[in-house]
């Protein structure tokens, strides 16, 4: 998946655990027994990861949906 | 499905067979294509259908006695569609082009004997096929009586010009021959076949042929190998002609090839077409005069009369489905769609959503001539792909999880009439009227009550549909255990369902099934506040009650009492359309169920009535005036129940679970326990349009509920610093919810809300 966050638009949020900062990296994610990585923003201090709204309705949907049919 | 099922539903299908023309040509002409080609003005085209058929449309389209009129459709709407004067209007309008040949010559080599319109047919045909053919001719030149008509039907340079094609196909032409027995027997022997085109000259075949004359009719062969010959005699057709020449070329052909001359050639004569053409409701209209007869048709002439064809088509199913239009195409293609995507090992199911769109309604079935039923293969098909564990998870997931909360505590209900330790009925209001209007259900069962003696039980919950339309037939079975036994505890009363569709679900299962359609009919309605009652409605029949008959007579028999004039949709009763619920289909595709809607609701200006209450929401949500025929019942406020909107996922489980509180408190004066879990504390302040997002995305407010419960509590969640706004997730099953909010003194105003189901990985994240 190359869904990437649109990188000129500022990301505005704050880890709310320990207040780190966000940064965009490989995430690990799973549907239906398959596995693969997703580029998103997650925590520097402590991995927690953040799922965009159009990540999620977007590439995200289309891979779901794909994986579904299969 | 089976491959034998497959072809079973497939042959089911007549949409595909020709138009009683086409039938009915003793060439089979495409006239409904060549009509379409003139009414687009399209004469390249034109000629090119008649080409496909006919091997000298020049000659042809100026002399074929068309008994194709005979049996055209446009017959029993006015008069005959003019096929013969449309086809001469063609040729003299446009010039003929051959394309070149394509197949690979053949080494294997034919004699035609005479060129009438037979021998001519046989050499065009053979040619074609790349076969080496010679033409002989016994007068000086080729044509035959084609020289009899009158220079005004077939002029001289039309029948030189068509037959030039013969030359451009390297036909060997060998005029002034006449041929003898002894030649003959030298052209058996030079020849691999040979063909006499002589049936009209019948003596000359004698001559020729002596006590072998006799022929096989329906391969034209003789007695004697590797001769053929014309089969018709008498024949004043040239149409037949044609026919007679097509038929022996394809014995030819097949005698070359070494295959059997007689299999499968049923449909090479003229035949009654299956398809069907309903033409009830198409206005009649005589046939387009020539001004001139002599010259033919003029261009806007032709035009006009071509525009009579009705293009004949069955397509009755399609024309009544919203889903069958959506995915352009028609029974017979979609069974088959439907076998192979059911048959995929590996690779994408592209069909899925298709399957899962239908609505399972019945209406094709209802409608088809034929009784096809492609709900029947779309349920089936679901069946085996949740036995396959080959459902897509979001297709039915949700609603499949409103089922459990249903039949959950939060709804389930079961109870004896209060103050009674046995029921003589039970009334069942089902899921979706006890979410849309709960208020009804009460004055239901207060109505029962006091009409009924004997006891009249309660029960809450889900017949089990949504399990049976998603293609889970387990969970149906096993909800329906549950449902029995309860029903079973109270005395197996008498079921009274208020719902069309728990209707359709009980019909096998409890002898003692009625609606309560049917037992108001017959008894004494509240009384009604003379200033509300009168004026028409529209009857949405709900689409499980397509076969009952007697629920229909019976809801129109309570408007009647009512005073309300009723008007019949286009499609009702038997033939009524989903409202887009049904099936699932609004979950499983919910554009394609908007349209569905869209589509019903545009039939009348009237108000409509329907006495489903997911019929009654749906529509309502997209502005048309509906009533529930409960609103007109028990009638207060019918200005504001035509319009009420649809309530949306969220409230329809707070309105069950309250409406069970409501009645455990009012009637059985018992003080539910209410449900644990801290979340339900969380206030929040919902806005029209997250409201708007959440219905559209399926998203509940107790989900929302526990994923700020959970953020709140644990801090795990993302801040912006600079409007103080929350972004936070929770995973309650295998759906990822996440919410962008605000706290606020009063409670936390929603921002947005999304889903997704992939799940994260990441340690970091829990
Ligand atoms: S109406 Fe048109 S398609 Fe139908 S039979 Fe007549 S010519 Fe053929
Ligand atoms: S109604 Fe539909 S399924 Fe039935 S024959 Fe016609 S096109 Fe085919
Ligand atoms: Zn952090």
């Amino acid at each position: 998946m190359n869904n990437k966050p649109n990188k000129t638009q500022k990301n505005p949020w704050k880890c709310g655990k320990c207040g780190g900062e966000l940064t965009l990296g490989m995430i690990r994610a799973s549907y239906l027994g398959n596995e693969f990585e997703v580029e998103e923003l997650k925590c520097l201090k402590c991995g927690f990861v953040l799922i965009t709204e159009d990540l999620a309705l977007g590439k995200m949907f289309e891979v779901e949906q794909s994986l579904e049919n299969k | 499905m089976e491959q034998d099922e497959l072809k079973r539903q497939e042959d089911k299908c007549i949409q595909e067979n020709p138009p009683a023309c086409t039938a009915g040509c003793p060439i089979h002409l495409d006239a409904r294509k060549l009509m379409l080609d003139i009414q687009k003005q399209d004469l390249k085209s034109a000629l090119a259908t008649m080409q496909k058929k006919q091997p000298f449309p020049g000659i042809i389209g100026r002399i074929c006695d068309h008994p194709c009129e005979n049996v055209c459709k446009r017959k029993d709407v006015g008069t005959t569609i003019a096929i013969s004067d449309l086809e001469r209007y063609c040729v003299q309008n446009q010039t003929t082009t051959v394309k070149k040949m394509k197949v690979p010559p053949k080494s294997q080599t034919v004699a035609v004997v005479g060129s009438g319109l037979r021998g001519l047919t046989v050499a065009y045909d053979l040619a074609k096929k790349g076969y080496k053919v010679s033409l002989f001719e016994k007068a000086d030149r080729l044509g035959g009586n084609l020289w009899n008509y009158s220079e005004h039907q077939l002029p001289p340079e039309v029948i030189v010009e068509e037959l030039s094609v013969l030359n451009r196909l390297d036909i060997q032409i060998k005029l002034n021959t006449a041929i003898t027995q002894q030649d003959l027997a030298k052209l058996q022997e030079e020849f691999n076949v040979v063909y006499l085109g002589l049936a009209d000259q019948s003596n000359d075949v004698v001559e020729l042929l002596g006590e072998h004359s006799s022929v096989d009719l329906v391969t034209c062969a003789t007695q004697t190998p590797g001769l053929f010959r014309g089969s018709l005699v008498g024949n004043e057709s040239p149409i037949k002609s044609v026919a007679d020449g097509r038929k022996a070329a394809v014995s030819i052909d097949r005698y070359l090839l070494g295959v059997s001359l007689t299999g499968s050639r049923e449909s090479e004569e003229p035949y009654e077409t299956k398809l069907y053409v309903k033409t009830k409701g198409i206005a009649p209209l005589p046939v387009v005069p020539m001004n001139d007869e002599s010259a033919g048709y003029t261009t806007e002439e032709a035009l006009q009369e071509a525009g009579r064809c009705l293009n004949c088509q069955c397509l009755e199913c399609v024309k009544g489905c919203v889903f069958m239009q959506e995915y352009g195409s028609y029974p017979k293609s979609y069974v088959r769609q439907i076998y192979n995507n059911d048959a995929i090992v590996m690779g994408l199911r592209q069909g899925n959503k298709m399957i899962n769109s239908c609505s399972l309604c019945g209406q094709c079935a209802a409608i088809c001539p034929q009784g096809l039923d492609l709900g029947e293969t779309c349920k089936a098909t679901r069946e085996s792909m949740v036995s396959k564990g080959k459902m897509p998870p979001s297709a039915f997931d949700f609603a499949l999880r409103d089922m459990a909360f249903n039949n959950s505590e939060e709804f389930a209900l079961t109870r004896h009439q209060p103050g009674y330790n046995s029921s003589k009925y039970v009334f069942f209001p089902g899921c979706q009227l006890s979410a849309s209007s709960p208020e009804q259900v009460e004055k239901v069962y207060a109505y029962l009550m006091e009409k009924l003696d004997g006891g009249v039980g309660l029960m809450l919950r889900c017949c089990g549909a949504p399990a049976d339309w998603a293609g889970d037939q387990e969970l149906f079975q096993n909800s329906l255990k549950v449902l029995v036994a309860e029903w079973e505890s109270l005395g197996k009363p008498k079921l009274i369902v208020a719902c069309s569709t728990c209707h359709s679900m009980f019909r096998e299962k409890f002898p003692e099934l009625v609606s309560l359609w049917e037992l108001m009919a017959d008894l004494d309605l509240p009384v009604q506040d003379p200033n509300v009652s009168g004026g028409k409605v529209a009857v949405q029949d709900a689409c499980t009650t397509r076969h009952e008959p007697v629920i229909q007579d019976a809801v129109r028999h309570i408007l009647a009492r009512l005073g309300y004039e009723i008007e019949e949709l286009p499609y009702s009763k038997e033939e009524t359309k989903c409202c887009g619920f049904g099936g699932l289909t609004s979950f499983a595709n919910p554009e394609l169920a908007k349209k569905i809607v869209e589509d019903r609701i545009s039939e009348s200006a009237t108000d409509y009535v329907a006495y489903c209450a997911m019929c009654r929401d749906n529509f309502a949500a997209k502005g048309k005036r509906t009533f529930h025929l409960l609103d007109l019942i028990f009638g207060t406020n019918l200005e504001e129940a035509a319009i009420r909107p649809r309530v949306g996922f969220s409230y329809r489980h707070e309105n069950r679970a309250k409406l069970r509180r409501k009645l455990l408190h009012s009637l059985w004066k018992e003080a539910p326990q209410e449900k644990e879990g801290a979340f339900r504390t969380i206030n929040l302040l919902l806005n029209e349009k997250v409201l708007e997002v959440m219905e559209d995305r399926r998203i509940l407010i107790e989900d929302i509920q526990q994923v700020i419960e959970l953020a709140e509590r644990t801090g795990q969640k993302f801040v912006n610093p600079d409007t103080g706004h929350n972004l936070a997730h929770f995973r309650p099953f295998k759906v990822t919810f996440w919410v962008e909010y605000q706290s606020q003194e009063q409670g936390f105003v929603v921002l947005n809300v999304y889903s997704h189901r992939m799940e994260i990985l990441e340690d970091g994240h829990e």
